[in-house]
């Protein structure tokens, strides 16, 4: 009984650690296959857990900051867009200093609320919780965001390979001249990608500072950016495995403390780096094929796309 | 009618010069605008900023301190990318450079030996290159995409640097706190003023600015490596390696990122602890593409970031503003300056009637 | 470079020093250096606190001023050096990684006095100072082996250093003197700052049995995690009783406000010297904060004589015997350990369950 009850505890330790990689993986997933790299992911994160924290202080209110934190992180999206897509910036350089820019201005704006309490966002309220068994109780005790990230795998999957616009985002992807000749739009097929991966890297970081640990902290996302953006490429671009890759990165991470906390005897340095070196194992599995590489890579990933030229 | 970016015939010789100082100015204006809503006079803190660091010699001497890792890396990182190999790594190469640098001055140092310092700087590059050889290997023999891979062996290094500091390296005399020995005197760098902190690794970064504008534009190698980043089918039909670039430059700017690190554990830091760079290989890349992948403008960009750093510093020290107020500014000039540069390589057209984007 | 370098360098350097000391109206500048962001809790918090004690206690004729989030590395010895320089008489520099820096610009800056917290070296201009944390931990020990049911301690530790040690073995000392069965599971997240990491250690050890929650890192994390899974816990380095309200039992809490005031008052004075303060609850340094309303009677009053034990120094918390975790014994009984061991302590005491 206490074994599975564990067990059942890990799980959801495990989803609810994973839950803010899904979301803004699967925003950067989707801005990579319209063949824009944005590296600014951990800057657009800390400005939604900013701006999230900062509309549910200001109104109680945890879905409106949810909405605010996608809202705030669109906008830097847009700001990174403008560059890199209108006027061609390199995109490795602004990622970069998107970070730096987001790190900066979420820890100005949220600077009034630390330490400000909130209500952060309640789990779903399930009719007759006492009588169900203690494994459902857990489960029933996830976050509506968890049920989100969930469903992401399946939902992006079902828009990238079974409706017309994920044809037209992957075509824009792998040949921006194609896609151009065809008659697409390029700039705004990517400028919407673009956005969404901000909207989602916001919504991401706010469930750190609403659900998660609901407070806001300067530099609180910790990085999740860089793993989010590692994920992405761990999973060739493809939305299941993005989805098993961040659970099981929340799930090592988890592990390794229970696998602590029992006693075990390994420098826990060392086992930090397994999810990096992971990942790198992957990627040399995946493209050791250079055929299949090409399937699933986007082609023209990080770079720019110039109608006249 | 409605605005368009057009790209120009050649770029343009009067934006060359001009996007740096338009850059200033919509800087000093965004920046004054943030300082006025923060309810400092504009004036004082963009003088506190950019003014203030340059005005002693000493705050000269740490200007130059502060460059040389970011000069060393960014050039490694301009020469991969001109031959479209990305190397967003440099933070773990420089890490290992300082591990293996350090390494030897653990071993040697305090011995007297005259190779020391010299074997310590060859050591800091070999294992910068050896790291950024790992990334050529499986981008060459498993196509494995370095920008990821150098990414993710930057975290590995970082965390044998803190397994490292953490145990068997260990200063015994140390509390147990994760540091590891202070290099003795003959494994440091020779500072070049006393009293000041500039060493030796300054000149060793100028000297690559030269070297690198050399090799890239006045050598074989240089125009092979543009060769195959710009035209690959070109390079192909004249029987240029692609393989070669990807190795040349990987190891290159591994061995120059390394190098930065044992400067920096050499120079300034003096010991290995567990953070060596405050991510000095991730503002190379900017660094990089400020200075437009050029040996010379990657001289000034460098000094320009480093000004930053050390002008953010400042506003703290004198104006007592919050670092979260001074990131937001450096973030918002590299924004300037990486957009006002586009305009060399393009123009604004007006377009009548509904463009196609 | 080659002619005068040395008086082209040395002017800029030392002039503001000789201003500073030439005039005695102005105010008194004192400087602070911060290893992470002020936030509201946690290490660098305390410290504020303790600055903006200073202004009160002396105001107008003190200028205090701090520089936040500085590097442990190579440019921690800029930003002292640039207080230095900007005239403040008297720098505080507040992390262990400052250690080396310090005491670099402590020999360039002779007139100027310098005050390292936690660290061991020091020379005629270069104090030390640091507080025994761990006497306040194990009276949060005594609270978690009192209202702990399966008498399993969660601890949350950033990193294996000697004063985390400290805290550890100190919390088992103090859960044992009550409940002698208590152990402690012990999780490294290997990072002082990341909220998300600590509250998925906490939730890690409240499903591994853990009913009483502490931390040694920098947030307020493993308190809420506490506060939702409704079991108890201790903040550390703050009163983190407003992100816990109802299992918040208390906070090791850290009080430089006396210390330095006392320093920055005998600096003016001309008579500060230097040395190693190494305060405990007996000086004030570290209190226990506000206790929970809900901990029962008997269990404040024991706390209470417990605390007059440890200051008078009747309760001595490392003392033997003491065994490590393999049984061993290390301390007999009827001996304490000497400071130079708990300064430097690499090991747990048996009933730890964990990985130094």
């Amino acid at each position: 009984m206490h074994d599975g009850f564990a067990l059942i505890a890990l799980l959801v330790a495990t989803l609810r650690a994973a839950t803010p990689l899904l979301l803004a993986g699967f925003g950067e997933l989707i801005a990579e296959r319209s063949g824009v790299l944005n590296l600014g992911v951990e800057g657009m994160m800390l400005v939604g857990a900013a701006a999230g924290f900062i509309a549910t202080a200001s109104t109680g209110n945890p879905l409106l900051g949810l909405l605010v934190a996608a809202a705030a992180g669109a906008l830097m999206a847009a700001l990174f867009g403008f560059l890199t897509l209108t006027l061609r910036a390199n995109q490795v350089a602004c990622g970069l200093a998107l970070t730096i820019f987001g790190v900066g201005l979420s820890a100005l704006i949220g600077l009034p609320y630390q330490g400000t309490p909130i209500t952060g966002l309640a789990t779903v309220i399930w009719p007759d919780l006492d009588s169900a068994g203690p494994v459902v109780q857990q489960l029933m005790l996830l976050d509506p965001v968890v049920w989100l990230a969930l469903a992401l795998p399946f939902l992006v999957f079902a828009f990238l390979y079974r409706t017309r616009s994920g044809l037209v985002l992957r075509a824009v992807g792998e040949s921006h001249d194609v896609a151009h000749a065809l008659g697409y739009s390029v700039l705004r097929v990517r400028f919407a990608a673009v956005l969404f991966g901000g909207a989602m890297a916001g919504m991401g970081g706010s469930y750190l500072s609403l659900v998660y640990t609901p407070m806001w902290t300067e530099n609180m996302v910790a990085g999740r950016g860089w793993i989010a953006l590692a994920l992405v490429v761990f999973s060739a671009w493809k939305p299941l495995w993005l989805a098993l890759g961040a659970v099981l990165f929340g799930f090592v991470t988890i592990a390794q403390f229970h696998a602590e906390a029992f006693g075990l005897d390994v420098s826990s340095h060392l086992l930090s780096t397994l999810p990096y070196l992971a990942t790198v194992v992957v990627l040399v599995l995946i493209s050791r094929d250079a055929a299949r590489l090409k399937l699933n890579a986007p082609a023209a990933l990080g770079k720019p796309f110039s109608a006249a030229g | 009618m409605r605005l368009r970016l057009e790209a120009r015939q050649q770029p343009s010789q009067t934006m060359q010069w001009l996007s740096p100082f338009l850059a200033a100015v919509l800087a000093a204006l965004g920046g004054g605008v943030v300082f006025a809503l923060l309810g400092h006079n504009p004036a004082t803190a963009l003088a506190t900023l950019f003014l203030a660091p340059l005005a002693t010699l000493d705050g000269l001497t740490e200007l130059g301190l502060k460059a040389t890792p970011l000069l060393l890396c960014a050039i490694g990182i301009a020469v991969g990318v001109r031959a479209n190999v990305w190397n967003i790594g440099a933070e773990g190469q420089l890490t290992l450079g300082a591990i293996t640098g350090g390494g030897i001055a653990l071993a040697f140092g305090g011995e007297g030996h005259w190779w020391t310092l010299p074997l310590m700087l060859f050591a800091g590059a070999a294992g910068g290159a050896f790291w950024a050889a790992i990334p050529a290997l499986l981008r060459t023999k498993f196509n494995a995409h370095e920008i990821l891979t150098t990414l993710m062996l930057s975290y590995v290094a970082i965390q044998v640097l803190g397994w490292l500091v953490h145990g068997p390296w260990i200063d015994p005399e140390g509390f147990n706190f994760p540091q590891t020995r202070m290099f003795a005197d003959d494994a440091m760098l020779p500072v070049l003023l006393e009293g000041a902190r500039l060493n030796a690794g300054f000149l060793l970064a100028l000297l690559a600015v030269p070297l690198a504008w050399g090799l890239l534009s006045r050598t074989a190698v240089g125009f092979r490596l543009r060769t195959v980043g710009q035209a690959p089918a070109a390079a192909r039909y004249a029987g240029f390696s692609a393989n070669g670039a990807v190795w040349f430059s990987l190891v290159l700017s591994g061995a120059l990122a390394g190098l930065a690190g044992v400067c920096e554990a050499a120079g300034p830091v003096g010991q290995l602890q567990p953070l060596m760079s405050p991510g000095y290989g991730f503002a190379a890349i900017i660094v990089a593409f400020l200075g437009r992948l050029h040996p010379v403008g990657i001289l000034s960009a460098s000094l320009l970031m480093a000004l930053l750093y050390l002008g953010g510093e400042q506003l703290q020290v004198t104006l007592q503003l919050p670092i979260a107020a001074t990131g937001t500014i450096q973030g918002m000039l590299l924004f300037f300056l990486l957009a006002t540069d586009v305009f060399i390589d393009q123009r604004l057209v007006f377009t009548r009637g509904p463009a196609h984007a | 470079m080659t002619i005068n370098r040395r008086s082209l360098l040395a002017a800029p350097l030392a002039l503001p020093a000789l201003i500073g000391s030439a005039r005695a109206a102005d105010p008194f500048k004192v400087g602070y250096v911060y290893v992470s962001p002020i936030g509201d809790a946690g290490w660098t918090y305390q410290h504020e606190l303790g600055r903006r004690a200073v202004d009160a206690a002396l105001g107008a004729a003190v200028k205090t001023s701090f520089v936040e989030n500085v590097p442990e590395g190579a440019d921690a010895e800029r930003v002292i050096r640039r207080l230095a320089q900007d005239g403040n008489q008297l720098i505080f520099t507040t992390s262990f990684g400052y250690m080396n820096p310090t005491e670099k610009v402590s020999k360039a800056f002779p007139r100027i006095k310098f005050e390292h917290a936690t660290g061991y070296k020091r020379g005629p201009n270069f104090a030390t100072y640091s507080a025994r944390f761990y006497e306040a931990r194990y009276l949060t020990g005594v609270v978690a082996g009192r209202l702990s049911k399966t008498g399993i301690i969660g601890y949350v530790a950033a990193f294996p250093i000697p004063e985390v040690i400290q805290g550890i073995n100190a919390m088992l000392l103090g859960a044992r003197s009550v409940n002698p069965a208590a152990t402690i599971k012990v999780v490294w997240t290997s990072s002082w700052f990341d909220p998300g990491k600590e509250r998925a250690a906490a939730d890690t050890l409240v499903a591994q049995g853990a009913d009483y929650l502490t931390q040694h890192t920098d947030s307020t994390a493993v308190v809420q995690a506490a506060e939702e899974k409704g079991v108890w816990c201790s903040g550390y380095d703050s009163d983190m009783l407003k992100y816990g309200p109802k299992t918040h039992t208390t906070a090791v809490e850290m009080h430089w406000d006396d210390y330095y005031i006392d320093r920055v008052k005998k600096a003016m004075a001309g008579t500060w010297t230097t040395g190693d303060v190494w305060g405990g609850m007996a000086a004030g340094m570290v209190k226990l904060s506000k206790l929970n309303p809900a901990l029962p009677a008997p269990l404040v009053a024991e706390l209470e004589a417990k605390t007059a034990d440890i200051k008078s120094g009747k309760l001595v918390v490392f003392s033997g015997p003491l065994k490590d975790q393999s049984g061993a014994e290390r301390i007999p009984t009827g001996k304490a350990m000497a400071d130079g061991e708990i300064l430097g302590m690499n090991w747990f005491f048996e009933g730890v369950q964990g990985r130094v």
